[in-house]
């Protein structure tokens, strides 16, 4: 019933090739997250605004970002706004789909973090002669980032996972695209892609555990 | 000088302070009693500036708190407050909580800032627990911390808006010690309060509230001695 021979050596011998896979993976999900982090403030500054236009704009970013599939997120990077004449190359697009989608999770994390904290934080800052920019830079943007570490880190996990789907949109330098040119040389599907999928777990715990002890040094209260 | 001229507030339609003049000299303590919702803590809010008032004018040595030219920022550099909760940066230690709006505000170096820090949390008595977060001590302590924080501004100026009455009641004596040294050296403060007794040793006038209206202003022999008005009589007996 069960005639498929294993193949291990075969799917060893390209674990380098793969282990460089795993650097550009990495790579584009770190700079995904460096982006979309710094997207999130942007947007959860345009909705603190009070400013109708840029709250609006920020909304319907998180709304579209949360709500459709990240891989319609990246095709319409890559095919989508090829039909404007907008040609991004398949990393670009991978890394623009998955910043595009960071920064939603990321800004709506940032709201839940901000209505944890109360607003006598705020006025407490303000009744010593800050300005409100200064109490939100000084006092209320510390704490949030703090709430918002753990549900921050994972989204880290998500991004290093949404990577593989660079592969629909032709990336073959991270992880998932290797795997695929060797499975589609090789048709030993099992053991790359359970090999790649090691990679991809270990990885991920490498990035949890490496923010706990992050965690652990900068948050000391 | 506080001036406070026929000030009016309204929350919607209700009317929290309904035309309050009073005027606090320098060097004066004046606290300020009455029942929930008679409007005394909403006063201290608007003097400085935290809330605006429908009309009416508070002056503050000659600056208009609530003309659209005045720098609030700067006059509540002057004019320090405290609240009944205390608002502990929780992610800030103790020294570091009092440092922030020196550095911050007043653009003090960070060792002028630090002496300054270390001098106000000695003097409320918590210069040892300089590195400590203020989660790790007790509301005495954060209390007394919040009010060496507002000092560390070298306001002119302190309001405290009943801020013993978060407390448990074996933590109010250590802070009332802090404000009754504070009186002492000759701090101008507007105290909010439910402590009938430190208003009466503390206070060079007692301000009696009720229902927005400041309904009697005396020297605490007089106020506490010979109530005239019947509200305030009603009150003490009440209290007492």
């Amino acid at each position: 019933m069960f005639s498929y021979t294993f193949h291990w050596n075969q799917a060893l011998k390209a674990l380098p090739q793969m282990l460089d896979g795993a650097l550009v993976t990495l790579q584009v999900a770190l700079l995904s997250m460096v982006i979309g982090l710094a997207l999130a403030l942007a947007l959860t500054a345009c909705r603190l605004s009070g400013n109708r236009i840029l709250g609006g704009f920020a909304t319907a970013w998180v709304e579209i970002a949360r709500n459709t599939p990240a891989l319609f997120q990246i095709y319409m990077a890559h095919f989508g706004l090829g039909n404007f004449g907008i040609h991004l190359s398949p990393y670009t697009a991978l890394l623009a789909g998955i910043a595009f989608n960071n920064a939603g999770y990321l800004a709506e994390n940032f709201r839940g973090a901000l209505k944890a904290i109360p607003d006598t934080q705020t006025r407490a800052g303000r009744s010593l002669g800050m300005t409100p920019v200064q109490a939100f830079r000084y006092i209320v943007l510390p704490q949030m980032l703090r709430i918002a570490f753990l549900p921050v880190t994972n989204q880290m996990v998500w991004a290093i996972l949404m990577t593989s789907l660079g592969v629909t949109v032709g990336m073959n330098t991270d992880l998932a695209g290797i795997t695929q040119e060797l499975n589609a040389r090789s048709f030993r599907t099992f053991e790359f892609f359970a090999i790649a999928a090691v990679i991809y777990y270990l990885i991920a715990k490498a990035v949890t555990l490496a923010a706990r002890l992050l965690a652990a040094r900068m948050f000391r209260y | 000088m506080i001036e406070i001229q026929n000030v009016r507030k309204s929350f919607g339609s209700l009317e929290v302070l309904k035309g309050i003049d009073l005027t606090v000299n320098k060097g004066e303590v004046v606290t300020v009693i009455g029942g929930s919702g008679s409007g005394k803590s909403t006063l201290l809010t608007c003097i400085n500036g935290l809330e605006p008032i429908d009309s009416g004018r508070i002056v503050v040595d000659g600056t208009e708190v609530h003309a659209k030219s005045t720098d609030l920022n700067k006059l509540r550099a002057k004019v320090g407050i405290v609240f009944q909760q205390w608002n502990a940066f929780p992610h800030l230690t103790v020294l570091e909580n009092v440092m922030l709006a020196p550095r911050k505000v007043l653009g003090l170096s960070k060792e002028k800032a630090e002496e300054i820090a270390v001098k106000q949390l000695t003097h409320v008595g918590l210069g040892e627990k300089l590195g400590v977060y203020p989660t790790r001590m007790s509301g005495g302590q954060q209390q007394r911390m919040a009010i060496a924080r507002a000092l560390a501004m070298s306001p002119e100026y302190m309001l405290f808006d009943e801020v013993t009455s978060a407390l448990d009641p074996q933590l109010v004596g250590e802070v009332l010690d802090t404000l009754r040294m504070l009186a002492s050296e000759g701090m101008t403060m507007i105290c909010v309060t439910h402590e009938m007794k430190f208003a009466r040793e503390v206070s060079d006038r007692v301000a009696f509230f009720h229902k927005g209206v400041m309904a009697e202003i005396a020297p605490p022999e007089a106020l506490f001695g010979a109530p005239k008005d019947p509200e305030l009589q009603k009150f003490l007996a009440a209290t007492h």
